[in-house]
């Protein structure tokens, strides 16, 4: 019975991520908007353009090959599995233990390796330019972002993100130098990694600088709303993510009862309504930058995290 | 028992290689001698494999060959059989699909005698307990490989490349010469049993290590004594550089592993300084250097390079635990270490086969003169696909695991007491995580370039798709990257008698853990299931996929490519290897290679061509190589002169010589 109990709340995880991921796009658009004091599209919009782009034919390259066909599903497919493996609204899910958070990042460079050569596909050099800035900016987040990593595991004592979630929301960790850094370096990254702005530009088409747009200009149809949609996901990841490792309080614990369960809920809504609304006002206020800032931009991410886990590393002596 | 079976399987590699020389120029030659090969190494696999999970006592022989008074020493322990394994499951693939590609050999003869020597050079190394037994089949291993890189002797660069790697395989050789000879002390007890006896004093257990360093590292590629490594690994015909790369370093990680964890005792704290910095360097240097490539060869032996720098982090890390009586780390960091040996040599291998299929079916290596393989070659281009994702460390690939299990290791480093250690520890992680992150952007290039996109040149869109049996062997080891990905549990138990016996400690038994599971510490601290990972990945794509394949629009339509709206039909157009590299050698490379630009833009109304050219300089060659390679020939300059001397000046010459070393001699105390 209780592993029944434990499976459904896994399988409400899964639905509940997938579904709150156009919504807070939709929410993030619409904040945009009426920051700049337009009405804005619907909060619901990101959901009708999901079916609208279901429902269009697809248009294929006629330089395409199989492994074009086969990326959306791929990449859908494991930034899905990550998106549900972070958690949201309580801790230790049944298959939390599958993964850890190194395994968590390292699936979502699965999803960018297939994604980069996408764009390498078709063959034209809108795709070139996109898949290779992209590799370009991954290539220092990621280790900035293990370095994160490291700074949340020596601190937790652990990788396993449920074990971390509830060492920082139980025992007194109290205010720290190195889990500050951490926190500023995981925005940066979280702003690269789903090409906001000041990297990249989500609302554009038609510019020479934008990267993760360029990289899937060629899909259309089911394709491109599988994409889109994985896109959404990573956002609410990376809000999930920065939520239940600094924001803990209101996450349920591993025997929560219903009530717990609704706090826990609850208190997500909440984190992620100002986590995007925070998005917003940050991507409004500041201006886009030129590729080659990035790697400054990123380089002191991974400065930072560095910095933070060797705090951390000499700390332990004294 | 085993010992004499697997002694026998070089035994046979060795006739085959006389056989070889006999039959060299008649038609089947080629499929008998593979075949030959193919079945000793198969057989010395299952062997090595029995006894490694037998775990049985080290078994000894003596034979009578070699120096009179010490004979031939061999054994079979736990590192030996692991070792031994690894060589003859790459030397098995090797053979399986050289059976296919050994037919487009324009030279038999020059490959097929060699070829199974090498094999069994390598074995021997492996199975050697003594110095002298050891020296022999190194040497015995170099130059049989030098041998096969010589194979296509007509090309400049290749004999170019024969030359440096017979200079360098010569100066390991001598470093490993001099290590051996400070093991064995004044005495002279050369076989390891009594190596593993004496205790060498402090400052010689040093120079040792750095001597060990330098003769392995030097056949293992660590930086700055890589050179050869790009040079040597590609001229060799494909299977022979899948050896190459994926089995004869592993020989000398080896090598290493024997000389430093088992020959030279208890090791000092600061020992692990210099491999970890050493391994850190070679990781991101390696990867670096292979993503400025566009030589499709060249760039996967650069790439030998980085995942030798990962295993070396592993295995430092494991020196400095041992170093600080914290078994069970050590036994972590080793089996990570150990387990990158085993999941780089099956990839390696399983990439160079697809660089060699390539090669075959379009006579092209340079990626700017490929594209769009896919659609000629699909099955080759999927195995391709399976090891670029499994060398880029993604999951649920075997890459991943070995280097999930490092960064584990170094989680549990900040016990450490040593300061410089506390230090070095986390830059060296950052460097693991930068060169892993590296990797995945350098085989998006190296797949990307290659097999996607147009074809570039006529060659590359005429391809066609290699034969049987070089399908099956790269099948085979995609297969078992998959399987060693989502069943690490299984490798890691086999690991555990190795590093037990080096370092006191075992990781916990991994077989009973919960669904097949790897926990190396605690379940609290840190678990990944590669086969959950695997099942969710295919469950959640299935569901997208019947989802939509129930709900949405099934309608396609194929039409030109959109790009904005300016298709441009010439596949010159197209993102190059170099353009892909441009901007990661625009972040990295100005300072590590010091990269520059020129471009030169003809003024208006000159019908010339605008030119971009990159200027890239290896500085590991120009500051250390390119100054001793002139002093050498200067000096060479010089003596040339005693060459022209009198007859008295010459007798003149020999007396003070004599005169000289009786003095010497006279006054040594």
């Amino acid at each position: 019975m209780a592993v029944i109990i434990d499976l459904a709340v896994q399988g409400a995880q899964m639905l509940l991520v997938l579904l709150l991921a156009p919504l807070l796009t939709g929410l993030g658009r619409k904040t945009k908007a009426r920051l700049l004091r337009r009405r804005g599209p619907s909060l619901l919009q990101p959901y009708r353009d999901l079916v609208r782009l279901m429902r269009k034919e697809v248009v294929l390259a006629e330089s395409s090959s199989w492994l074009f066909r086969v990326i959306p599903y791929l990449v859908f497919a494991a930034t899905w599995v990550a998106a549900s493996l972070v958690p949201t609204f309580r801790t230790g899910l049944l298959f939390s233990w599958s993964a850890d958070l190194i395994a968590i990042i390292a699936l979502l460079g699965s999803a960018r390796f297939f994604l980069a050569l996408a764009g390498m596909d078709v063959g034209t050099s809108f795709g070139g330019i996109g898949s290779s800035r992209e590799v370009m900016i991954a290539s220092l987040a990621e280790p900035a972002m293990i370095m994160v990593v490291f700074t949340l595991a020596l601190v937790a004592g652990s990788t396993q993100l449920s074990t971390v979630a509830g060492a920082l929301l139980n025992s007194p960790v109290g205010l720290r130098v190195s889990l500050g850094l951490a926190l500023f370096a995981l925005m940066m990254v979280a702003l690269a990694e789903n090409a906001r702005i000041p990297v990249d530009n989500p609302a554009t088409h038609l510019e020479l600088t934008m990267v993760h747009e360029a990289m899937v200009l060629e899909y259309s149809g089911r394709h491109l709303a599988l994409i889109d949609l994985a896109a959404e996901l990573k956002l609410l990841l990376y809000l999930s993510l920065i939520a239940c490792v600094f924001t803990p309080w209101g996450l349920g614990g591993p025997d929560a009862g219903a009530a717990a369960l609704a706090l826990g809920l609850a208190s997500y809504l909440g984190k992620l309504a100002i986590g995007g609304w925070l998005l917003a006002l940050f991507e409004t206020s500041i201006a886009k930058m030129r590729v080659f800032r990035v790697p400054e931009f990123l380089g002191a991410a991974l400065m930072l995290g560095l910095l933070a886990t060797l705090l951390l590393f000499v700390s332990r002596s004294l | 028992m085993i010992l004499v079976l697997v002694l026998a399987c070089a035994g046979i590699l060795l006739a085959a290689s006389v056989l070889a020389v006999v039959i060299g120029r008649t038609k089947a030659a080629t499929p008998v001698v593979y075949g030959v090969c193919l079945l000793a190494s198969l057989l010395a696999c299952a062997a090595a494999a029995a006894e490694l999970l037998g775990s049985s006592a080290p078994a000894s022989l003596a034979l009578p060959l070699g120096v009179p008074w010490l004979g031939a020493h061999f054994r079979l322990d736990a590192l030996s059989a692991y070792f031994l394994a690894v060589v003859s499951l790459g030397g098995f693939a090797a053979s399986l699909f050289a059976l296919g590609y050994g037919r487009h050999e324009q030279a038999p003869a020059r490959v097929l005698p060699f070829y199974p020597a090498f094999l069994a050079g390598m074995s021997l190394v492996v199975l050697a307990d003594d110095a002298f037994t050891f020296l022999v089949s190194w040497e015995f291993m170099s130059l049989s490989s030098w041998a096969l890189v010589m194979a296509h002797h007509r090309d400049q660069e290749n004999v170019r490349a024969g030359y440096i790697y017979l200079v360098m395989a010569s100066f390991g050789t001598l470093a490993l010469l001099l290590t051996f000879g400070l093991l064995a002390g004044p005495d002279g007890g050369y076989a390891f049993a009594d190596i593993r006896n004496a205790h060498p004093s402090t400052v010689l257990a040093a120079l040792v290590l750095i001597l060990a360093l330098v003769g392995a590292g030097s056949k293992a590629g660590l930086v700055p004594l890589h050179v050869w490594l790009p040079l040597a690994h590609p001229a060799a015909p494909s299977h022979v550089s899948a050896l190459m790369s994926g089995v004869m370093t592993k020989v000398a990680v080896y090598g290493f592993v024997r000389i430093v964890f088992d020959l030279l005792g208890p090791p000092a704290w600061w020992w692990s300084i210099v491999v970890l910095a050493l391994g850190g360097i070679t990781a991101v240097m390696g990867v670096l250097y292979a993503l400025m490539q566009h030589d499709l060869k060249r760039l996967l032996a650069y790439h030998t390079v980085e995942n030798i720098g990962i295993i070396f982090i592993g295995l430092g890390l494991a020196l400095a635990f041992k170093a600080h009586g914290m078994a069970f780390a050590a036994a972590l960091a080793m089996t990570a270490g150990l387990l990158h040996v085993f999941n780089h040599s099956v990839f390696k291998s399983l990439l160079f086969f697809g660089a060699g299929a390539v090669l075959s079916a379009t006579g092209e290596r340079d990626m700017e003169h490929l594209g769009g393989l896919i659609h000629r070659m699909p099955q080759t281009a999927f195995v391709f696909l399976v090891g670029c994702a499994a060398i880029s460390a993604l999951p649920p690939l075997n890459g991943f695991v070995s280097e999930w299990l490092t960064f584990q290791a170094i989680l549990l480093s900040p016990e450490l007491p040593s300061w410089g250690l506390k230090l070095l520890v986390p830059a060296v992680g950052a460097l693991l995580a930068l060169s892993a992150a590296l990797a995945a952007a350098c085989f998006v290039k190296a797949f990307g370039v290659t097999f996607l996109g147009r074809p570039r040149t006529p060659a590359a869109a005429r391809a066609r798709e290699t034969d049987r049996s070089s399908l099956a062997a790269m099948f085979f080891l995609a297969a078992l990257c998959l399987i060693a990905g989502v069943l690490p549990g299984l490798f890691m138990d086999a690991l555990a008698p190795v590093v037990h016996g080096f370092v006191g400690a075992r990781m916990p038994v991994q077989a009973g853990v919960e669904w097949l599971s790897i926990v190396p510490i605690a379940e609290s601290r840190s678990s990944y299931n590669g086969l959950l990972v695997f099942l969710f990945m295919v469950i959640s794509g299935t569901l997208a996929a019947s989802a939509i394949h129930r709900l949405a629009s099934d309608r396609l339509r194929r039409a030109p490519a959109w790009d904005c709206g300016y298709p441009d039909p010439s596949p010159v157009t197209q993102y190059s290897a170099s353009s892909f590299a441009q901007p990661i050698r625009r972040v990295f490379g100005t300072i590590v290679f010091r990269a520059r630009e020129h471009g030169e833009m003809p003024p208006p109304g000159d019908m010339r061509p605008a030119r971009l050219t990159v200027e890239l300089h290896d500085l590991v060659w120009e500051t250390l190589y390119a100054p001793l390679a002139h002093a050498v020939g200067f000096a060479a300059d010089r003596l040339n002169r005693l060459q022209f001397l009198t007859i008295r000046q010459f007798l003149s010459l020999v007396f003070a010589s004599l005169v000289t070393l009786l003095l010497v001699l006279a006054i040594w105390p």
